[in-house]
């Protein structure tokens, strides 16, 4: 049926000339994001404009340079916001479940699950320090970090008191568990309440 | 696969890695100081109706505002 449409619209020269303004500006992008797609589109229906396929929205990911590069660029992101966008920075301390990894540019490319810690991005001669509940960091071979954590919060909004109370708490679940359910969920309190503790007190 | 291989304490207790994350970003957002702690509780929440069905045909639905904790 589109194939009919293609035809009666060549015919119409007025159609075609309309259909025109916006072919210049679509093709640039999509001859370098997806050039098979239209090639076959243009052999089918040439009188209409290719649509925009995702490939063309998404920005390609720099390629891995030959020489390191001098900056890390970090994404820093959480479910609801997004702490850093690309940011450049020198280093950032991530707290891997293997122990602290620092991660500077030109780090091996490495996927790493993260434990509750704390997570510092260094830039000149300023740190910031995030506690992150959990998540996970991507490094890619072009210096690009992406650290995706459920939720990641600056040391100075968390209560110490709060935190003694909950690892108290924790510690007696532990002893009082009884199924492997509630030892791991008492398990997994103390290791964030003690991990919270260190955060702050260290 | 390896059944012997080292399996995380949550794993091998029977629980999944969504389940040991949200524990682990509740108890953080439990020990947040006063105004942080409300925004991040308020953030939170869900809110649902539920229904059940009997027969085929949906119950009246009730509606639910849960907060993560729960």
């Amino acid at each position: 049926m589109l194939r009919q449409a293609s035809r009666l619209l060549a015919r119409r020269s007025i159609l075609a000339a309309r259909a025109r303004p916006f072919s210049t500006d679509l093709s640039a992008a999509d001859q370098t994001a997806d050039a098979t797609f239209t090639e076959a589109w243009n052999k089918v229906i040439p009188n209409i404009d290719p649509p925009k396929t995702p490939l063309s929205f998404m920005k390609p990911r720099p390629p891995t340079p030959s020489s390191i590069p001098s900056k890390l660029t970090v994404n820093f992101v959480l479910p609801y916001a997004s702490a850093l966008a690309t940011k450049e920075v020198d280093m950032v301390i991530v707290p891997a479940t293997t122990g602290q990894m620092g991660v500077l540019p030109g780090h091996v490319a490495t996927i790493a699950e993260l434990k509750p810690g704390v997570l510092s991005v260094h830039e000149g001669n300023e740190v910031t320090k995030y506690f992150v509940s959990s998540g996970f960091v991507f490094i890619h071979a072009n210096s690009f970090a992406d650290i995706i954590a459920v939720e990641a919060v600056p040391l100075d909004q968390l209560d110490a008191n709060l935190v003694q109370k909950g690892l108290a708490e924790f510690t007696s679940k532990l002893s009082s568990a009884t199924t492997d359910l509630e030892k791991a969920e008492a398990q997994i309190g103390i290791d964030v309440h003690s991990a919270l503790n260190s955060a702050l007190t260290g | 696969m390896a059944s012997n291989a080292a399996v995380p304490f949550w794993r091998a207790a029977g629980m999944t890695y969504i389940t040991y994350s949200n524990i682990c970003a509740n108890l953080v957002r439990n020990c947040l100081k006063e105004p942080y702690k409300t925004e991040a509780l308020s953030r939170e929440r869900v809110h649902f109706s539920i229904s059940k069905w009997t027969d085929g045909k949906p119950e009246k639905p009730t509606i639910r505002s849960d907060s993560p904790a729960e």
